[in-house]
């Protein structure tokens, strides 16, 4: 017997102990079911369709933006929760740590530049998802309410973004924010209690610092993972993804 | 046998009242509590602002104590970019005006070199102003607002942010 059937027949034991088919319920097997029901069965996997198009998994429908922007907000939620361990959100040592994760901290400058380029990439990849499927028209009926729920996951993003700015406590993070509260201030009738709810106060301060990293590292993000789950779980329920009938030539 | 029916038929109007007599109350019922849940979700919107909105704020005050006429000389134009004011001692006499761009909150800073005889300058979009305040260039929608001057009784020249002033006013000392 070569090494391969080896370990395939050991994996097919173990598929059969009853340790494994607690945890996957669908137990071992080569037919369609069991492979159906192994994606069925599965918390992670059961918002996905157990059967797709082979078409929709080549490149050319989705150019994998879909993906590519789920695995850098991945990327963000793991780098971000490790720089949580080091980050005081409070003036005195905001700057301060962010240095410190650049030159004190164990791969501190890998975590904090692959969450900054990780959040760039993010913005970009969310932006060219949405223009490839505008263009191949891919929002039409019956997939017109996910168009709505990415330009929700749009605005979730570019809000992220905005929050994460001023967490640095920098001279940019500061009047960045500064500018920004003072466009949300345009607002007609309530733009002054906007701006004001928002910074907790009048002016950028430990208020509007707090404020910024519970929205960034709290609230904005399960909202994002919410509406995650509900586009991925439409993709299922709108019939997969678009797949247009190749032109016969 | 017409005895059943008649008893079937007499128990099927019955219940047709009680019916409507339990719908009404049921939909009188429902009134109040979509009613109380209405109360209740304006009322949670309501705590929610107030909540959000701080009641003292560790901010600094807005009068200022801005120093003596004689450190500031005559013709110059001086920032305190702590306060966000200038202090300005010209021809006609002291005054200030506040530092902050109008245009989308930026802290200005005195530029001699530009103009004739300098301006102040916004390093965010680039607006610029004469040593009265005046919008010479750029986005400002507002000239930079005139702060009420004062001459205290220990001799210091006073600032307060939260008033100003329509007409230009001068302190002669």
């Amino acid at each position: 017997m070569s090494m391969a059937t080896t370990i395939k027949s050991e994996f097919e034991r173990l598929r059969n102990t009853e340790v494994w088919r607690t945890i996957f319920r669908s137990g071992s097997g080569a037919s369609n079911l069991h492979r159906a029901q192994a994606v069925q069965q599965n918390i992670f996997l059961h918002l996905f369709s157990v059967k797709v198009r082979s078409r929709a998994l080549e490149f050319s429908p989705t150019w994998y933006l879909g993906a590519l922007t789920l695995s850098t907000f991945f990327i963000l939620i793991a780098t971000g929760i490790l720089l949580m361990f080091y980050y005081h959100p409070s003036v005195p040592q905001a700057y301060a740590d962010m240095k410190d994760l650049q030159f004190v901290v164990a791969s501190g400058v890998f975590l904090r530049n692959l969450h900054r380029w990780s959040a760039h990439a993010m913005v970009f990849l969310v932006f060219a998802h949405m223009f490839k499927v505008f263009y191949r028209g891919a929002y039409r009926p019956p997939r017109q309410f996910n168009w709505v729920v990415g330009v929700f996951l749009l605005l979730l993003t570019l809000l992220l973004s905005y929050t994460g700015y001023l967490l640095p406590w920098d001279q940019l993070a500061f009047w960045a924010v500064t500018v920004g509260s003072n466009i949300a201030k345009a607002v007609p009738f309530m733009g002054k209690q906007i701006r004001f709810l928002m910074l907790g106060g009048n002016e950028v301060n430990a208020n509007a610092l707090l404020r910024f990293y519970v929205l960034h590292c709290v609230i904005l993000p399960l909202a994002a993972i919410l509406m995650v789950g509900v586009h991925f779980w439409r993709i299922r329920k709108d019939g997969g993804l678009y797949v247009p009938e190749k032109k016969k030539l | 046998m017409s005895d059943v029916k008649t008893q079937e038929h007499a128990a099927g109007e019955a219940a047709k009242d009680c019916d409507c007599k339990d719908s009404s109350r049921r939909a009188f019922f429902a009134k109040v509590g979509m009613g109380s849940l209405v109360v209740a979700a304006a009322g949670t919107g309501l705590f929610s602002y107030e909540y959000f909105s701080p009641n003292v704020l560790f901010e600094s005050a807005p009068i200022i104590k801005a120093g003596k006429p004689d450190q500031f000389a005559a013709g110059t134009v001086t920032l305190d970019a702590q306060s966000g004011i200038y202090l300005i001692n010209g021809v006609k006499g002291f005054y200030a005006l506040g530092a902050i761009c109008t245009h989308l909150g930026c802290l200005t800073a005195w530029k001699p070199e530009l103009g004739t005889d300098g301006q102040i300058a916004c390093p965010c979009h680039g607006s610029r102003f004469n040593r009265d305040g005046i919008k010479v260039a750029g986005p400002a929608p507002q000239p930079l607002p005139w702060l009420k001057v004062w001459l205290a009784e220990d001799g210091n020249l006073m600032v307060d942010r939260s008033t100003t002033l329509k007409e230009p006013e001068y302190v002669k000392v």
